[in-house]
C-alpha cells in the first residue's frame, strides 16, 4: 500500500490540476457543444434538435454583423499594433537615454483593465466634452469627432482603445527578440556595410519570423475574445454596429436566455480560437522538441 | 599626392557620418516622445479630470489644469454621498475584489507549481501531452464555458457569491501557473533532484526543501500575473456575480453606465483611477517580473 | 610602411580600463596572434581595428592612414566571427555577396568574386543552403568566404575555431595555415589557445590586464618568455618556477633554492645586465620537457629529486618530484617506470634556463 503510494504519488500530485481542468475545460466545452444542438430556450433541454441553432446563427443579422465588425477590427488591431510595436521595440533598440521610462510608458496600459481604458477613452472620445471640444477651443471650430456615437465610425474607436492597450506588449516582445540576437551579426553586417535600416530590413526583421507568429496569434486571440472594452466603450452601440461575438453571446444567453443560440455562437468563437491556436502550440512544441 | 586624397576622402565620410548620425538621433527621439505621449494621454486626462469641479469640466478642455487638489469626487467614488438608495461607490466592491483576489492567487499558484513540479522532475509516459492538455486551457475563448459554469455554480449554491468566483478564478488561472511554474523548473538541471534522492529526500522534501526556495522569480511573476488578471476580470465577474457580491471592475462599469442624472465625469474618473491603481502600482513596483510574465504567458502560451 | 599600426591606445568602459596604452605594428603578410586568458583585452582591441568600438586615447592606422574614427566598412577589413554570424534568412550565396552589394560591385564582379572564393574554399555546392542546414565546419568555411570576396587589406579573426570539436578545430586550424601561405594577407587572430598561437602565428602578441606583455615570435615566446606570466601561460604543463636566491662568486653565478643549500651553476645564461646578482631573489625557470631521465648531453646538469606523483597520459607521462618543498614538473616517455617515493637521478638542460626577477617578475 505505502509502496503503491510513495510510487503514484507525482501522479496523485497531479490529479486536482488535471482534473480540475478536465472537468471544467474539456467537459464544459463538450457540454456546450451538445447544447448547441438542442433546442434549449432559458433551461436545457437535451433532446437533440440538429443543426437548427447554427442556422439560426448564420441567418441572424446581428450575429453577421458581429463578425463584420470582428474582422475589420482584428484586421486594424493587428495592422496597428505589429507596425507601432516593431517601430518602437527597433527604435528603442538604438541605446536611447531613459529607455527604461519609455518603455514602463508604453506597457503600462497593458496592467490596466479593459474596463477602466474603456471609460477613459469614452470620456476621451465622448463629443460634447471631449476631443472635439479640445480643438473647437484651440479655434478650430468646425472640427466634428464624433465617431462613439457614428454608427459607421464607432468600431473605430474600439481600435484605438484596443491599439492603445496591447501595443506597448508587441513592442516587448519584439525589443525581447531583437535583444535576443548575437551581438557579432550586427558587428559582422556593419564591417559588411549595412546601413541601420539595411540591418533591420534585410537581417534582424526577417529573424523574428517567431515573434510575428506569436504575436499574431496573442493578438488575435485577444480581439476574438474581446468583450470587457466593447462593454466599456460602446456596448456593441450605437444601435448594434459594434457588436461583437464574445457580446453577441452573453447577451443572447443572459439578456434574450435563448441558451441554445448562445452555445451555437460559443462553439463558433471556439473552432475560431482552434484554428488559430492548435498549429500554433503544435509548432511551440516541435520547436521544443528540437531543441 | 594620392595620400592627400585619400585622407580627405576619409574626412568627408567622417563628416558625412556625423550629421546624417545627428538627424537620425533626434528623429528617433521625436517619434519615441510622440507615442510616449500617445500612451500617456489617457492616464494624464483620466488624473486632472477627476481633480476638476464638473463645472471647470464644462468650461476648460481635456487637457486644462486643474484650480486646484480637489479630491472631491475622489470621495465620492470612494464612500459616496451619504444618501441611502441609488448611491453607488467603490469601497464594498473593492473589499469583495480583494476577498476574491487573494485566495484565488494563492491556490491557483500552488496547484500550478506542483503540477509544474511534477512535469519536470517527475516525468512519467506521456507528462508531455498532460502540459498540452493543460495548457490548451490558456486559450479557450471562456464564452465556451460560460453556460455550464452558471449552472454549476447554481447547483452548488454559490452562485452570485466571493466563494463562486474564487472556484472560477482558481480553475482557470491553472493553465497559466502550470505553464509558468513548468517553464522555469525545465532550467533548472535535474541533477538536483537525483542528488537530493540519493541523499535520501522523498517527494514532498525535495519540492519544499530545495525547489520552491529557489522559486523566488517564478513565484513573484505567477503572483503578479494571476493578481493582475483576476483583479481585472470582467466576463466572470459580470457574468457570474451582480449586486452585493459584485467585484470592482464591475462595480465601476455599472456606476458609469448609472446615468441617474447628469454624468459626472470626475466621478467617473476618479473611480477608473481606483479601479486601475492596484494593479498600476504592481506594475510600477515589480515591472521587470510583470514583463516577464506577460513575455513567457504569451511565447509559450 | 606598416599596415597595421596601432599608438598609445587606450580604452575604457566606464571607470574599467580595459587596454593601457597598446603599441603594436605588423608588416604586410603577417600573421599576428593575439592571445591571453579571457578579459585580457584581446577582443576588445580585435574590435577597435575594425572600427565596431571607439577609442578613448591614441590612434589606429591603417597603410599609415590615420582611421581611427573611420566607419569599418570603409577601412578594407573583413572579420570572421567565434559564432560565425553568418545571417539566418539568408542562404549561403547571400551571405557572401552581402558585403559586395552593399559596396555596389558590379553584378559580374561579384559573380566571378563569388565563383573564384566559393572554389577555393569548396563551398560551391552549398550556395543555394541555410547556415542552419550546415555543419559547423561548413559554417565556418562560408564565414570565411564571407570575409574572402572582399579581397579586405587585413583579416580579423574572433576566436573562430572555439565552437568546433576537437577534431575539427585542429582540421580547421591547418586550413587556415594553408589560406594564408597561399593568399599573404595580414591576418589579425584572437584565441585563447596556446596552440592555435603557436601553430598560425608568425608573431604572437600575449596580453593580460589589458596590457601587452609580450610581442614576438612564437620561438622567442616559448624560449625566451619576458616574464613570468608568459613563461606560466604558455606550455603544458607549464613552466617550473622555482624560488630561490642567486649567489655571484667573481665571474660564476649559482642559483639555491630556497630551503635548500644545492647549488646549481648558472653558466652561459645571457643576462640582460649582469651586476647586483649576489643574493638577488629569483625564479629559476626551467620547461618540463628541459628535464632529462638519462644524461643526453655532457653538458646536463645532475641533480636528486624524490618522485612524488606520475601521470599517465598515453604517449608520455608527467611526474612531480620534490625539490626541497616545491614541486618540479617534468615530462618522459611513458615507457620508463619510475618508482614513486624514492629518490632519482635527474638531468637539468641548463642551456634552456629563464631567469626571473622575483619582485617584478620580469626576465633579468
Amino acid at each position: 500500500m505505502f509502496k503503491w503510494l510513495e510510487k503514484n504519488l507525482p501522479k496523485i500530485v497531479m490529479a486536482p490540476a488535471v482534473g480540475l481542468i478536465g472537468w471544467f475545460v474539456y467537459g464544459f466545452v463538450l457540454w456546450t457543444l451538445y447544447i448547441s444542438f438542442t433546442n434549449s430556450k432559458i433551461l436545457p433541454k437535451y433532446e437533440l434538435w440538429g443543426f437548427g441553432q447554427y442556422e439560426k446563427l448564420w441567418a441572424s443579422r446581428k450575429w453577421l454583423i458581429s463578425v463584420d465588425n470582428l474582422l475589420v477590427f482584428t484586421a486594424l488591431f493587428l495592422i496597428f499594433c505589429i507596425v507601432i510595436g516593431i517601430i518602437l521595440a527597433i527604435f528603442l533598440d538604438q541605446k536611447i537615454r531613459a529607455e527604461g521610462v519609455l518603455r514602463t510608458i508604453y506597457l503600462y496600459p497593458m496592467a490596466l483593465s479593459f474596463i477602466v481604458t474603456g471609460t477613459a477613452w469614452k470620456w476621451i472620445l465622448n463629443p460634447t466634452l471631449g476631443i472635439q471640444k479640445m480643438f473647437v477651443d484651440w479655434g478650430f471650430e468646425n472640427f466634428t469627432f464624433d465617431w462613439l456615437v457614428n454608427r459607421e465610425m464607432a468600431i473605430y474607436t474600439i481600435v484605438i482603445a484596443g491599439v492603445w492597450q496591447s501595443a506597448g506588449f508587441v513592442m516587448a516582445l519584439f525589443l525581447a527578440g531583437l535583444r535576443s540576437v548575437e551581438d557579432e551579426i550586427v558587428k559582422a553586417a556593419k564591417i559588411d556595410g549595412a546601413g541601420l535600416f539595411t540591418v533591420y530590413w534585410k537581417i534582424l526583421l526577417p529573424m523574428m519570423r517567431p515573434v510575428f507568429f506569436t504575436s499574431f496569434v496573442i493578438l488575435v486571440h485577444i480581439s476574438i475574445k474581446s468583450y470587457d472594452l466593447i462593454v466599456a466603450l460602446t456596448q456593441g452601440g450605437p444601435g448594434i454596429s459594434t457588436t461583437m461575438p464574445a457580446l453577441y453571446m452573453t447577451q443572447t444567453a443572459f439578456h434574450k436566455s435563448q441558451v441554445g443560440l448562445s452555445a451555437a455562437s460559443a462553439m463558433m468563437m471556439f473552432m475560431a480560437v482552434a484554428a488559430v491556436i492548435i498549429p500554433y502550440l503544435y509548432s511551440e512544441l516541435r520547436r521544443e522538441n528540437a531543441r | 599626392m594620392q595620400d592627400n586624397i585619400k585622407s580627405s576622402s576619409y574626412q568627408q565620410l567622417e563628416q558625412k557620418s556625423k550629421y546624417t548620425n545627428i538627424f537620425l538621433r533626434w528623429f528617433l527621439y521625436f517619434v519615441l516622445i510622440l507615442f510616449a505621449s500617445y500612451f500617456i494621454f489617457p492616464l494624464y486626462v483620466m488624473i486632472v479630470t477627476s481633480l476638476k469641479t464638473m463645472e471647470e469640466i464644462r468650461q476648460g478642455t481635456l487637457l486644462s489644469w486643474p484650480s486646484g487638489l480637489n479630491f472631491d469626487s475622489w470621495a465620492v467614488a470612494w464612500g459616496g454621498r451619504g444618501y441611502g438608495a441609488g448611491d453607488t461607490f467603490l469601497r464594498p466592491y473593492f473589499w469583495n475584489s480583494i476577498k476574491m483576489v487573494v485566495p484565488a492567487v494563492l491556490f491557483s499558484t500552488f496547484i500550478g507549481a506542483m503540477a509544474g513540479y511534477v512535469l519536470t522532475k517527475w516525468r512519467f509516459k506521456g507528462d508531455k501531452w498532460v502540459f498540452l492538455f493543460l495548457l490548451f486551457g490558456c486559450f479557450i475563448p471562456y464564452q465556451a464555458i460560460l453556460l455550464p459554469m452558471a449552472r454549476t455554480l447554481g447547483v452548488l449554491g454559490i452562485s452570485n457569491s466571493v466563494i463562486g468566483l474564487v472556484l472560477v478564478h482558481t480553475v482557470y488561472g491553472i493553465p497559466f501557473t502550470t505553464l509558468f511554474f513548468r517553464n522555469f523548473y525545465v532550467s533548472i538541471p535535474t541533477e538536483l533532484v537525483k542528488a537530493a534522492r540519493i541523499d535520501g529526500a522523498g517527494f514532498f522534501k525535495i519540492f519544499f526543501k530545495i525547489l520552491l526556495p529557489i522559486s523566488a522569480p517564478i513565484i513573484v511573476v505567477t503572483i503578479i500575473w494571476q493578481f493582475t488578471q483576476i483583479w481585472n476580470d470582467f466576463l466572470f465577474g459580470s457574468t457570474f456575480s451582480f449586486g452585493e457580491a459584485a467585484p470592482i471592475q464591475v462595480a465601476l462599469n455599472n456606476m458609469v453606465l448609472s446615468s441617474t442624472s447628469v454624468k459626472e465625469y470626475n466621478v467617473d474618473m476618479a473611480s477608473a483611477i481606483i479601479a486601475g491603481i492596484p494593479t498600476l502600482i504592481v506594475y510600477v513596483l515589480a515591472g521587470k517580473y510583470f514583463i516577464r510574465g506577460l513575455t513567457s504567458g504569451a511565447v509559450k502560451g | 610602411m606598416k599596415t597595421l599600426k596601432i599608438e598609445e591606445l587606450s580604452k575604457n568602459f566606464g571607470s574599467t580600463e580595459v587596454l593601457r596604452k597598446i603599441n603594436l605594428e605588423i608588416d604586410e603578410g603577417n600573421f599576428l596572434v593575439l592571445l591571453g586568458p579571457s578579459g585580457c583585452g584581446k577582443s576588445t582591441l580585435l574590435n577597435i581595428i575594425a572600427g565596431l568600438e571607439t577609442i578613448n586615447e591614441g590612434n589606429v592606422y591603417i597603410d599609415d592612414y590615420n582611421v581611427s574614427k573611420v566607419e569599418p566598412k570603409d577601412r578594407n577589413i573583413a572579420m570572421v566571427f567565434q559564432s560565425y554570424a553568418l545571417y539566418p534568412s539568408m542562404n549561403v550565396r547571400e551571405n557572401m555577396i552581402f558585403g559586395l552589394k552593399q559596396a555596389k560591385v558590379s553584378k559580374e564582379k561579384i559573380e566571378e568574386q563569388l565563383e573564384k572564393v566559393a572554389k577555393f574554399l569548396q563551398v560551391d555546392s552549398l550556395l543555394e543552403r541555410k547556415p542552419s542546414q550546415l555543419s559547423g565546419g561548413q559554417r565556418q568555411r562560408v564565414a570565411i568566404g564571407r570575409a574572402l570576396v572582399r579581397e579586405p587589406r587585413i583579416f580579423l579573426f574572433d576566436e573562430p575555431l572555439s565552437n568546433l570539436d576537437a577534431k575539427l578545430r585542429v582540421e580547421m586550424r591547418r586550413e587556415i595555415k594553408k589560406l594564408h601561405q597561399q593568399l599573404k594577407t595580414t591576418v589579425v587572430y584572437v584565441t585563447h589557445d596556446q596552440t592555435e598561437a603557436m601553430s598560425l602565428g608568425t608573431n604572437i602578441a600575449i596580453m593580460n590586464h589589458g596590457v601587452i606583455q609580450q610581442n614576438d615570435t612564437p620561438e622567442n615566446i616559448y624560449n625566451k618568455p619576458s616574464n613570468t606570466f608568459v613563461a606560466d601561460f604558455i606550455g603544458s604543463p607549464s613552466m617550473n618556477l622555482i624560488k630561490g636566491k642567486l649567489k655571484q662568486n667573481s665571474d660564476k653565478v649559482y642559483f639555491i633554492a630556497n630551503g635548500s643549500n644545492f647549488e646549481i651553476p648558472i653558466n652561459g645564461y645571457n643576462f640582460k645586465e649582469k651586476k647586483n646578482l649576489d643574493n638577488k631573489e629569483v625564479f629559476f625557470g626551467l620547461r618540463p620537457e628541459h628535464i632529462f631521465f638519462k644524461k643526453s648531453d655532457e653538458k646536463d646538469f645532475e641533480i636528486i629529486l624524490r618522485a612524488d606523483l606520475s601521470e599517465y597520459i598515453g604517449h608520455e607521462q608527467i611526474m612531480t618530484f620534490d625539490y626541497s618543498n616545491q614541486e618540479v614538473l617534468a615530462k618522459f616517455p611513458s615507457t620508463i617506470k619510475i618508482e614513486l617515493g624514492k629518490e632519482i637521478k635527474l638531468y637539468f638542460d641548463l642551456s634552456q634556463t629563464s631567469l626571473f626577477d622575483a619582485r617584478s617578475e620580469e626576465r633579468i
